[in-house]
């Protein structure tokens, strides 16, 4: 495919609030976890909860939409010069050529959760959160198109873990076929008592600092995030060279056992940017630090990649950021691409057997010309981005 | 807004189901005003996909997107193991938002991890490619009251991008609980089209995508007695663009996909 270029980029998440605080994090070895502190009773594991969302209310005048996820959404937007980015691209191409791919798994869906907490006598939703619209799945998008005054495509990706990869894909066609001329791509997941205790209920979260692709890991932790990126067709900055997407079509909670569906999306992606496994430097894993999928993702990058490519999860940093997932790790992908500075696996003491060389305990330096970032979800919903450093491609 | 260049699409399948509208043949004689709608809602489907013990336990979501879904590929005569879907919904499946939320609130360490499971926005994406064993990518969308016409734009994109039959699967269903209140939906109803580059063997209609952001375009509303069938459901916006299909001829349509954005097109039906 014609490489697109990505003209902003900004990330928000546990472990740090925009592009410098997050590389300095990456570079330090800082985690972004702590001891869940979230919610009424909280459960006895450990999360990547952004500092002060409760204590950055959204602008009086979107008062509506006001919730942990939207807040945490405007946060994000406000690093890195994002929103004059915006600005930009809605003055150069106007307001109607300018769209929104939002990735989210849960949306809002902590503000309906408070509400069945706080229930009238008479069993009715308390009147201030049946005062908002945030109800429903479309709300953060629908927050943003509002707050970010956009008048083309305005749509919500929800397919779990990989919504938030997946609204770059989407966003890629709405450019190459002319319906946008710059595409707000990005995701947005807040933490909330559905995931907590959903991942809870399928033995799936970690009592400790998850460890991604550690012979003795022992599950997940939650994160919450909010990631964009601005897509246009020329301009200065990276690039996406590629996406791949697949179906696992095989259960709703476990990836396959061959990893058919990650390997179809990563070779569709390197299929799309004209590259062999072996231009790969970079790929940033989905490595949950769940047992099945580092297990079958390590074998499948172990069967794909020379030994030459660094691997790595993320999420030793960030937590399982869920929807927005995708587009966090794009991110971290992106600075890899600027910085040359390749993240190892960090809490991991001693790697699975099903490693191959690609997947590293520590992190490294080097040059960074193509990446690779995985995104697996519930469902068998894959999606696998590439992006090549400014001038690479 | 520049036009598409090749934005010739072809419809090779269609499908609907919703209580008083059970399959497209019999919707197809009712929204023509051939025949009455049944007095009586029908009972929920049990999509033939799923195994039978899988079918009882399906949500409503799943139960009624899989029906709808397997219906137009039959009529289009495609397998379903074949096509990249595109499923979109305003609210997703409202009672297991009710059982999930209720459940948090009580006793959050009780929630069923099935139940779980099947309340990500994609379980019924997920459950038709795990059934139809199809490994081509799917999408799960929502747009608020423009879930149809978003959903139906992104599978027009997908076709255009390509070349090949793309699933678009709309559905929603009635809300439960305290959450009525804020998440007004009725009915349970699933719309399904196959939308193509290419003139398939069955194709019913074609036209030329067309997306305006002219926010005056009047949009496309289905006779009275026809929306009532339907009125209040998350994707009520299906019904014009399926009684465009009902009616035969050619049909001009206005259909939101956004607050700002709609499609536009002249549907002709073969």
């Amino acid at each position: 495919m014609q490489p697109l270029c990505i003209s902003a980029f900004t990330a928000s998440c546990g472990a740090g609030s925009g592009r410098a605080p997050l590389l300095e994090a990456l570079r330090n070895g800082r985690t972004g976890l702590r001891r869940n502190d979230f919610g009424r009773e909280p459960l006895a594991t450990w999360v990547g909860r952004v500092p002060g969302v409760e204590d950055a209310p959204l602008p009086g005048e979107f008062d509506t939409w006001d919730c942990r996820n939207n807040r945490l959404a405007w946060l994000g937007l406000a690093r890195d010069g994002f929103l004059e980015a915006v600005a930009a691209a809605r003055e150069r191409y106007g307001r109607e050529r300018v769209a929104l791919v939002l990735g989210t798994s849960t949306a809002c869906i902590g503000a309906t959760e408070e509400a069945y907490a706080r229930l009238t006598p008479a069993g009715e939703f308390p009147a201030d959160l049946r005062a908002r619209r945030v109800h429903a799945p479309h709300a953060t998008a629908e927050f943003l198109q509002r707050a970010l005054d956009l008048g083309n495509v305005a749509v919500t990706v929800a397919t779990a873990c990989s919504s938030s990869a997946k609204a770059f894909a989407q966003g890629a066609r709405l450019l190459q076929l002319g319906i946008a001329d710059a595409v707000i791509v990005g995701g947005v997941d807040s933490l909330c008592g559905s995931v907590l205790f959903g991942f809870n209920s399928l033995a799936l979260v970690s009592a400790d600092p998850c460890r991604p692709f550690d012979a003795e890991r022992s599950g997940i932790n939650i994160g919450e995030a909010a990631a964009f990126a601005l897509l246009e067709r020329d301009g200065a900055g990276p690039r996406l060279c590629g996406y791949g997407e697949s179906s696992d079509a095989h259960h709703m909670s476990t990836p396959h056992p061959s990893g058919r569906g990650a390997r179809a999306a990563i070779h569709e992606a390197l299929a799309r940017g004209g590259i062999g496994a072996g231009d790969v430097d970079y790929i940033n894993l989905h490595g949950t630090a769940s047992l099945k999928n580092d297990e079958i993702e390590a074998q499948t990058i172990a069967g794909l990649f020379p030994a030459s490519t660094h691997a790595s999860s993320t999420k030793g940093w960030t937590g399982h950021t869920l929807g927005a997932a995708g587009a966090l790790e794009a991110v971290l992908t992106l600075l890899a691409l600027e910085s040359g500075f390749m993240p190892g696996n960090l809490n991991s003491r001693r790697l699975d057997a099903a490693c191959g060389p690609q997947v590293r305990l520590a992190s490294s330096q080097g040059r960074v010309r193509r990446a690779l970032s995985n995104s697996f979800g519930f469902g068998g919903s894959n999606c696998v981005l590439l992006f090549a450093a400014a001038g690479a491609t | 807004m520049k036009p598409l260049e090749n934005s010739r699409l072809y419809v090779n399948g269609v499908a609907l189901w919703s209580q008083r509208l059970p399959g497209w043949e019999s919707a197809r004689r009712i929204l023509a005003g051939l025949e009455a709608a049944p007095g009586d809602a029908a009972p929920r489907p049990a999509p033939q996909l799923l195994p039978p013990n899988e079918r009882r336990r399906a949500p409503d979501t799943v139960a009624v997107a899989l029906e709808a879904a397997l219906a137009a590929c039959r009529l289009a005569e495609v397998s379903p193991a074949s096509l990249p879907s595109v499923f979109t919904s305003r609210y997703g499946d409202l009672a297991i938002t009710d059982y999930m939320c209720a459940t948090l609130a009580s006793t959050p360490t009780q929630v069923s991890p099935t139940r779980f499971h099947n309340s990500v926005h994609n379980a019924a994406a997920g459950y038709w490619t795990i059934a139809a064993e199809c490994t081509r990518p799917y999408t799960a969308l929502s747009a608020g009251e423009h879930s149809f016409g978003a959903g139906l734009l992104e599978a027009c994109i997908q076709a255009l991008s390509g070349t090949e039959d793309v699933l678009l699967v709309a559905y929603d269903m009635d809300s439960r609980g305290p959450l009525a209140a804020v998440a007004p939906s009725r009915h349970l109803l699933a719309a399904a089209l196959i939308v193509s580059p290419r003139r398939g063997a069955r194709a019913l209609a074609q036209f030329d995508l067309k997306t305006v952001t002219d926010a005056k375009a009047g949009l496309s509303v289905a006779r009275a007695d026809n929306a009532a069938l339907v009125a209040g459901n998350g994707i009520e916006d299906c019904l014009p663009f399926l009684e465009a299909l009902a009616l035969g001829g050619t049909r001009h349509i206005t259909c939101r996909a956004g607050p700002a954005l709609a499609l536009e097109f002249a549907l002709q039906s073969f």
